[in-house]
């Protein structure tokens, strides 16, 4: 049964250093208060993983506390490249990191398989690119047809954190909107924080709305506005001006270190 | 996309019937293009940028029933305003459906229930292969593109793959840097210069914009590009279209 605590208590609990974690969000309910936690609690060697790492990622890349990052678009969308993380491949700046890329087919089948706790996924995908050569899959036959498909690992996060717009007081958790790969990414972590907009006496489903037991949550944490400058369908409105202006601060490696210092660590030695 | 296809080049074409002549970007014929490419068609996935605004110029001039999806997991989207992300609010508050993402992939994309994708590259290869993923060595990129994200799958689910990019020697090359896409299905490839097909298994040259020279094209590519017998010339934007794409830009 979840736990409802403080973010920085849940964050206390479940992230380590060393740990996978994957933060997930696609486009929409990005944790960032909790990733923002991750980072203000120092953790580092962290493997990094999400689908679509945007700033919130490129923030803790950029203060190096990223060892390795498992993805499938580094982009900040509809604005341009992600300089942190670009930084940090092309230059190893603040410090190398490994990467391990997948298509969006081949990193949504690995949570599925990851949530089915089954070994993998089988799909039609990367036969014919340069990419098969240089991530973790593998050809495998269909034993029925003769067929050859790809077989994609099964991820499971050591922690899987998503942000949702409600939770109740036994930790039942609803969301809604763009539901991304937030339920499945939850089912195939071994330790889970839910960050929410706010807490309900009761959940009443929504057409939509995607219910999460409180039973499969470790911890749920308010967080008011926690996914800004992304957004809470229904609730807080996608700050875009911000996914600009992050073009500039983040170009500079001063500049974004002066910002993470004022608006993220808030003189906590990182 | 990048700020070259809009930039500075303007031109001017005559309009059917003798109108007076109407001035326009080739960034903007671009889109033009791309729009009138999706009369008729069911459904097109769409990526943000110049696609996102050409489809959603397709369905105010060209096919108002045409279905926008976009990877973000929203069927039907009918955005007023030109998204900045796939993830935009508009985009899952007027979609007929809204679903996951591994929903998306295994059951709309990846079996062909969408006809129709827009697709953007930083290369492109004389096969319509793609890399959106580093330039130069892997291991040791000069620059690190953002990856596949939807790309892959996209590219051999849906029946047609209609490529928008900026037409330079940077983009157009021999030789891929990282194939991050297959070119199978390409049917178009729409740049600010003009029009290329695949004509036995090459892109060739088969339109024009108008006031562009088949050898201002060659400059522009890479490789040693093929153009047909009798290259055809894209008609200039009419005023309706020309209209409707600055209104909606402005919004």
């Amino acid at each position: 049964m979840a736990q409802l605590v403080s973010l920085s208590e849940a964050i206390a609990e479940t992230v380590h250093d060393g740990d996978s974690v994957a933060l997930e969000g696609f486009t929409h309910l990005i944790p960032f208060a909790a990733g923002h936690e991750v980072l203000r609690q120092g953790r580092r060697d962290l493997e990094l993983i999400r689908m679509t790492p945007d700033i919130l990622y490129d923030q803790m890349i950029g203060v190096g506390a990223a060892r390795r990052l498992v993805f499938s678009y580094g982009g900040n969308p509809g604005v341009g490249s992600l300089h942190r993380f670009r930084d940090a491949i092309e230059h190893g700046w603040p410090r190398p990191i490994e990467v391990e890329e997948h298509s969006h087919a081949g990193m949504a089948n690995r949570y599925v398989a990851g949530a089915s706790r089954l070994p993998f996924m089988v799909m039609r995908g990367y036969t014919g690119t340069d990419l098969a050569a240089h991530t973790n899959v593998r050809p495998i036959t269909c034993p029925f047809s003769g067929e050859e498909l790809m077989a994609v690992p099964a991820l499971n996060p050591d922690v899987a954190i998503v942000h949702a717009q409600e939770a109740d007081r036994d930790g039942n958790v609803q969301l809604w909107g763009i539901p991304g790969v937030q339920k499945e990414a939850l089912l195939a972590a071994s330790r889970t924080v839910v960050t929410v907009e706010r807490t309900v006496e009761r959940i009443e489903q929504r057409p939509g709305g995607v219910v999460i037991p409180g039973w499969v949550i470790d911890f749920v944490a308010e967080s008011p506005g926690g996914s800004l400058p992304s957004y809470a369908a229904g609730i807080t409105q996608r700050d875009n001006n911000f996914y600009r202006e992050w073009d500039v601060i983040s170009r500079d490696r001063e500049q974004f270190q002066a910002w993470m210092e004022a608006h993220v660590l808030g003189g906590v030695t990182a | 996309m990048t700020g070259r296809a809009d930039g500075g080049l303007a031109a001017s074409g005559p309009l059917a019937g003798g109108v007076a002549e109407a001035e326009y970007t080739n960034g903007e014929l671009q889109t033009i293009v791309a729009a009138r490419s999706l009369a008729g068609k069911r459904s097109c996935f769409i990526g943000v940028g110049r696609p996102s605004t050409a489809a959603l110029l397709a369905r105010m001039v060209h096919n108002p029933k045409l279905v926008l999806v976009y990877e973000s997991g929203t069927i039907g989207a009918k955005p007023y305003h030109v998204p900045l992300s796939i993830g935009d609010g508009e985009l899952a508050e007027t979609a007929d459906l809204v679903v996951s993402v591994p929903e998306m992939f295994n059951y709309w994309i990846g079996p062909g229930q969408v006809q129709v994708a827009f697709l953007g590259a930083a290369q492109i290869d004389p096969q319509a292969n793609l890399n959106s993923t580093v330039i130069g060595e892997y291991e040791h990129p000069r620059t690190r593109l953002p990856g596949a994200g939807g790309a892959p799958e996209i590219a051999t689910g849906c029946e047609e793959v209609v490529v928008i990019a900026p037409h330079s020697k940077r983009t157009f090359v021999q030789e891929l840097d990282f194939r991050t896409t297959r070119g199978d299905r390409t049917t178009l490839v729409i740049t600010d210069l003009g029009v290329l097909r695949p004509v036995d298994g090459e892109l060739t040259l088969t339109t024009l914009h108008p006031g562009v020279s088949v050898e201002q094209v060659r400059e522009n590519t890479g490789w040693d590009l093929k153009a047909v017998a009798s290259v055809a010339v894209s008609p200039a934007p009419t005023s309706e279209e020309l209209a409707a794409l600055r209104e909606l830009v402005s919004r």
